[in-house]
């Protein structure tokens, strides 16, 4: 039995807003792995909670008029991992939410979830930042869109105004066309894990598979939140793939990225496996594009 | 202040059922205090153990962390409806008495329900495969070892395969 | 013999399969009063006052009790039998609810309330006003001059400090030309995780209270409940029914005593203590944080010379199971490898952490990973074989303890490597493995112990059960040595059948939950037991039961008693093997004989005054990714000498689980604490790492069978042994595949790129400062 003061049922979007209006001090609970929890810790103990859960109109993954791909926010992470979409224009997607915590919770978790919580663990959030993703907002003057590197605003805090929701997350055709892309997540066991660090590498490359024409890093966990690595970036773009490359563009990460010591990993240990990850993920992602690393 | 209800019709086991509930009840609450089907285990109620596992809509589902009120229209089932009415055992049921896949049986009625998830949709899946398909539970008697054997016999059986552990 | 030896179905299997099996929250009353803790949230510490004004105003909360409202009784927690000499009882530091606070989450006050939210959010609302101490973590620190003290009779915080000599040791070390390899090895505070929290509800009935408990001991509850409530112990009844795994936890006294008493502050009504799992990874047990230091003095030859060990135990807050798991690590040492000259000292300490307790192994994981990461280390000092090194030197046949009165009558830690080896493939990957040189190196590591089988003579090993014959010629079976999951029940089941001359186990009715009103009185499961001391008490009243039923028989066949036998439930005449009557016919007979009437039942209690050497040994493979810092476990195999098994496929079982807990006990397991304010930092199970289904290979479980002879039924030892040997063989093969031993467990990748860095296998050429593992 949770310890919650009220909790109000939103059918749909309107009233999710309405909602979200009529009780400022609420929060807002999708597949509630995250915010049950707290509430049980005693974080948000007594609050009020508005349910978006039973709204099926934001579930789903399509393809919108300019082909850009649209995941509907409570969209679990199994059935985004299973779409053909996902599976056919941006996999690595799907495999990197494979892998959050273990098949349960990839049935009950949403990427909206995942996103609005704002932590830097999430294993969805990587690969989005990679993808430079668009953050689809609806609020009671109507939809506002957000690059992913702007809703992040700071650890556990996004940009979500009082009246709004998230009702999607959008990759967008130039992004996801002719890439591809590789996600490592790093924990300490291979299941029900957080990430330590979580690196998400996708290159485009030239139709003779000769040079990079685009290379896009992220790491979670490298920093209080998700992160692009634009050094290293500099480093592989109009590059030849190579393994003297990799490591190159690996060993530039460390200029990128600002891990913290804590209990669950030091900076140290952090830094260290962020370059090795970069260096595997870069060489996967040339792989599957195609390319080799001579 | 007044404890806030809801009236939630769900089919559990395959009978159609409807309860005033607390909104405040997580599924767990409600299916094991409300409907007394006690296969729904209390393990850390945070979501990591499994052990209060079940089956919404053919899809696993820690239940600790799922609102009752959700469970609205939904088709939900526990262990206890795994048995047929006359009282025979699955053959996934069956398949752990004979793997020896039990011993304390407290992870026991949340690895079926996911093994039935498993079996449904009627792949033959690789070892590592299936490891990560049965990853969400916990056990700290079997090392897993048995369990594995159970529901990767009978999902060669399912198909009509040898098995060849 | 044919009913044991067989792999039978588990006698709860279907129950189990089913989800009908009840535990006991299954069985708690629907108006019983919830019990709330409060924890403290220091480590160290005086309670000066509790403000319960808020939470008393809360709807739904009953009552509130603080540390100033228990009575000011001590009592003991372990679960250990009684003893009739107070010199041997075990420490009795513990009060209800406690005034001095002694780590972070000891217990300060309860909330009694109507509805689980409302005893919540009166615990919130509790505020407790400290006077904080100074406080420790480290058994070092804490026996420094100085110190802080956390009990006022142990001085230097030393619960006790025990010693053991043979030989000579300062004249043996001595000798010319000998090789010297010393270490300090350090070992995790872990915790059971058994699935099943703790919890228990309580109530009075009659005059008397009522405890149902999810523990492994019930007659030693029914002990401690009346000695902490100071009520006589026929006062209390202790119910046991099925419980989800205890691996020692439950041997001891959790939140029996203090539920009990908060039923007798409420008139008795019902009230449940159920624990959250953070209350189990924190204020149940843990197991003892060892350290050793080890010094072997080697010959050239490949013999050992001397060795001098020291063990410094970390006890945690209160004494709970105390010395003795400290004791028993530092007893395998002469026993496992035999030398002349040793020197041995054992110390237990207080520290502000959890209070330890028993757990699965009883020190001997902890002396294992100690001892066998030494031996490995002297093997390789020498350049000899570590296999080679360990036949040489490990307990040899015919080897016998006095004190014990153990004897090693075959030749079982050979035969198990043997065993061990074959499977592994030991000789030929050895040598593949010693090639690799790139990122990616494996490695083939073992590792060997051996357990004794139950307490004597340490403590009073006693088993008591009844037999009673139904109508329908099947038998009712009642023992205190409880099921927890191991298979206990059905061994028995196997034995009892065995021993009367039943046709099936399936015609033994055991009586699974134990009630200390109805049960005859038994210690319970810990210490591999159960089989072992039942065995000899099921003989005995198996014999008696057998010797009513020829009896009556006697009186209706007029055969003569010694004529006559019971096989496959049938009284059988022995000359011509002819049925004489079933043993049905024979009950009914019997209990409806308007002359003589009767109800064949038995009851019988067997001191056992024997002991007996359990052996094993683990083989692991490894790969070890370099740069990622990752161990992957790729192979492992345990092989044991646990004597005749009862039941083979439940035998291998119990050593699968005790493979995972070795498993996270080498690689990922440890509850880990906040130097700075002494708070347990991640006891929940996300961020404690127990081992997953996707962390483990195989786990492949052999055996030697070497039937005991002192059992009626050639058993030992198995439920503690499979946890023992996992994590040195797993750190020994990291140490064959990199070459970098590393002398502390769980081997994470934390400590991996500790050590990796140290040996020069990893350079981060951006990083010019020293390696933090933990800050």
């Amino acid at each position: 039995m949770y310890d919650m003061k009220a909790l109000y049922e939103a059918q749909s979007v309107e009233d999710a807003v309405a909602l979200r209006i009529e009780h400022p001090e609420a929060q807002i609970i999708a597949g509630g792995s995250d915010v049950l929890v707290q509430m049980r810790e005693g974080k948000r103990a007594g609050k009020e909670l508005i349910s978006i859960y039973m709204i099926d109109a934001m579930r789903g993954v399509s393809l919108d008029a300019a082909e850009n791909l649209r995941i509907g926010s409570l969209t679990s992470f199994s059935h985004i991992t299973r779409d053909p979409l996902i599976q056919k224009y941006c996999n690595v997607l799907g495999e990197a939410v494979d892998q959050v915590g273990s098949p349960q919770i990839r049935n009950i978790g949403t990427i909206g979830g995942n996103t609005c919580n704002g932590v830097t663990s999430a294993d969805s959030a990587s690969t989005l930042h990679a993808y430079e993703a668009i953050v689809e907002l609806t609020g009671k003057d109507g939809v506002r869109k957000v690059p992913i590197k702007d809703f992040y605003i700071k650890a556990g805090t996004v940009d979500i105004k009082p009246d709004e929701i998230q009702t999607a997350i959008l990759i967008p055709k130039a992004s996801y066309e002719n890439t591809f892309g590789h996600y490592i997540k790093y924990g300490m066991r291979n299941a029900m894990e957080i990430a330590t660090l979580g690196c998400s590498v996708n290159v485009r490359l030239s139709s003779n598979k000769k040079t990079i024409e685009r290379c896009r890093i992220a790491y979670g966990v490298a920093g209080p939140v998700p992160m692009r690595c634009p050094s290293a970036e500099a480093v592989a773009n109009g590059a030849a793939p190579s393994k003297a490359l990799a490591e190159q563009f690996a060993r530039a990460v460390i200029d990128d990225i600002n891990p913290r010591d804590s209990w669950r990993a030091s900076k140290a240990f952090r830094q260290h496996i962020a370059v090795e990850m970069a260096k595997r993920a870069l060489t996967r992602a040339v792989e599957l594009a195609g390319g080799e690393m001579a | 202040m007044s404890t806030q209800y809801k009236l939630v019709h769900c089919t559990i086991n395959g009978k159609a059922v409807e309860k005033m509930v607390d909104v405040r009840a997580s599924l767990t609450d409600m299916l094991r205090n409300d409907y007394h089907l006690t296969s729904v285990k209390k393990g850390c109620e945070v979501g990591e153990c499994g052990a209060c596992n079940i089956l919404i809509d053919g899809e696993a589902f820690n239940s600790c962390i799922y609102l009752a009120v959700w469970a609205e229209g939904k088709d939900i089932w526990t262990l206890e409806g795994l048995l047929s009415p006359d009282g025979e055992l699955s053959d996934i049921q069956q398949a752990f008495i004979d793997e020896s896949a039990i011993q304390c049986g407290f992870c026991t009625p949340g690895f079926i329900m996911t093994a039935v998830e498993i079996l449904e949709t009627n792949k033959l899946y690789t070892d590592d495969e299936l490891r990560k398909l049965l990853s969400g539970h916990l056990c700290r008697c079997t090392g897993y070892e048995n369990v594995f054997r159970a529901v990767k016999k009978t999902m060669y059986r399912r198909q009509g395969k040898e098995i060849d552990f | 013999m044919n009913k044991v030896g067989k792999s039978e179905v588990r006698v709860d299997a279907f129950d189990k399969a089913s989800g009908r099996t009840k535990y006991y929250e299954d069985r708690m009353p629907s108006d019983a009063l919830y019990v709330r803790i409060k924890h403290a949230e220091i480590a160290h510490g005086m309670v000066k006052s509790v403000d319960t004004a808020v939470a008393e105003a809360i709807p739904g909360v009953v009552k509130v009790l603080t540390c100033f409202d228990a009575p000011e009784i001590n009592f003991p927690t372990a679960g250990h039998p009684w003893s009739m000499d107070p010199g041997h009882q075990d420490v009795a530091d513990r009060h209800l609810l406690n005034r001095h606070v002694r780590y972070w989450g000891d217990d300060v006050a309860v909330v009694i309330a109507e509805n689980e939210v409302a005893a919540h959010q009166g615990v919130r609302a509790l505020k407790v006003e400290y006077e904080e101490l100074p406080f420790l973590l480290d058994v070092q620190k804490a026996m420094e001059e100085g110190a802080p003290q956390l009990h006022e009779a142990f001085p230097n915080n030393i619960l006790k400090h025990t010693d053991m000599k043979k030989g000579d040791y300062q004249k043996a070390i001595q000798e010319q030309g000998l090789v010297k390899v010393e270490g300090w090895y350090d070992t995790p505070t872990v915790q059971h995780c058994h699935i099943e929290n703790h919890g228990c509800f309580a109530y009075e009935e009659n005059d008397r209270l009522v405890v149902v408990s999810s523990t492994q001991i019930p007659h030693i509850i029914r002990r401690v409940v009346g000695q902490a409530l100071g009520r006589p112990w026929g006062d209390i009844e202790i119910i046991k029914p099925y419980i989800g795994g205890g691996f020692g936890n439950k041997q001891d006294a959790l939140y029996e005593p203090l539920c009990a008493w908060c039923s007798t502050q409420v008139g008795g009504r019902c009230v449940r203590l159920d624990c959250a799992r953070e209350e189990t990874f924190v204020s149940n047990r843990v197991r003892h944080a060892i350290r050793f230091h080890i010094v072997s003095w080697l010959r050239k030859d490949g013999t050992i010379a001397a060795r001098k060990v020291e063990c410094f135990s970390n006890q945690g807050a209160y004494a709970s199971h105390g010395h003795s798991i400290v004791a028993k690590a530092m007893g395998s040492f002469p026993q496992h490898y035999p030398c002349e000259n040793m020197e041995c000292d054992a110390y237990t300490v207080f520290t502000n952490r959890p209070a330890a307790g028993a757990m699965r192994g009883y020190g001997m994981p902890q002396a294992s990973f100690a001892d066998e990461s030494n031996i490995e280390d002297c093997a390789r000092a020498l350049g000899m074989d570590s296999y080679e090194f360990r036949q040489k030197n490990v307990m040899p046949q015919g080897f016998h303890d006095a004190f014990s009165g153990n004897t090693n009558y075959y030749d079982s830690f050979r035969q198990c490597m043997e065993k061990g080896a074959a499977y592994i493939d030991y000789e030929r990957k050895k040598k593949e493995y010693a090639n690799d040189t790139g990122d990616i190196r494996r490695g083939i590591g073992m590792a060997t112990f051996w357990y004794n089988t139950a307490v004597y003579p340490i403590s009073l090993e006693t088993s008591s059960n009844r037999m009673l014959l139904n109508l329908d010629g099947t038998v009712t079976f009642q023992c205190g040595e409880t099921e927890i999951g191991q298979g206990a029940d059905t061994a028995y089941a196997q034995m009892v059948a065995e021993a009367v001359g039943l046709a099936s186990y399936r015609d033994v009715h055991v009586k699974s939950c134990q009630d200390t009103d109805i049960t005859p009185t038994g210690l319970g499961a810990y210490a591999s037991r159960q089989t072992y001391v039942a065995g000899f008490s099921i003989r005995q009243t198996a014999d008696l039961l057998r010797e009513k039923i020829l009896k009556y028989a006697n009186e209706v066949t007029r055969q003569a008693v010694g004529n006559m036998d019971i096989v496959d439930g049938n009284i059988i005449r022995k000359g011509d093997s002819s049925v004489l009557m079933s043993l049905s016919e024979l009950a009914m007979t019997a209990q409806y004989n308007p002359v003589h009437s009767e109800h064949i039942t038995a009851e019988s209690t067997y001191t056992i005054r024997n002991n007996a050497y359990s052996f094993g040994c683990t083989f692991a493979e490894v790969e070890v990714d370099i740069p990622m810092c990752k161990v992957t476990l790729k192979n492992i195999v345990n092989v044991h000498d646990c004597g005749r098994l009862i039941n083979p496929a439940l035998a291998a079982a119990q050593v699968h689980g005790g493979m995972s807990m070795a498993i996270g006990y080498g690689l990922s397991e440890q509850l880990i604490f906040d130097e700075k304010t002494g708070k347990p930092l991640n006891g929940n199970l996300l961020d404690y790492k127990l081992s997953t289904f996707m962390d483990h290979p195989h786990l492949e479980a052999e055996f030697v069978e070497n039937a005991e002879p002192t059992s009626p039924f050639g058993t030992k030892a198995l439920g503690e042994p499979p946890a023992c040997s996992g994590a040195p063989a797993i750190r020994n093969a990291i140490l064959d595949a990199t070459g970098v031993s590393i002398n502390h467990n769980p081997i994470n990748p934390h400590v991996l790129f500790s050590e990796f860095t140290k040996a020069g296998l990893i350079h981060d050429d951006w990083r010019e400062e020293g390696v933090n593992c933990y800050v």
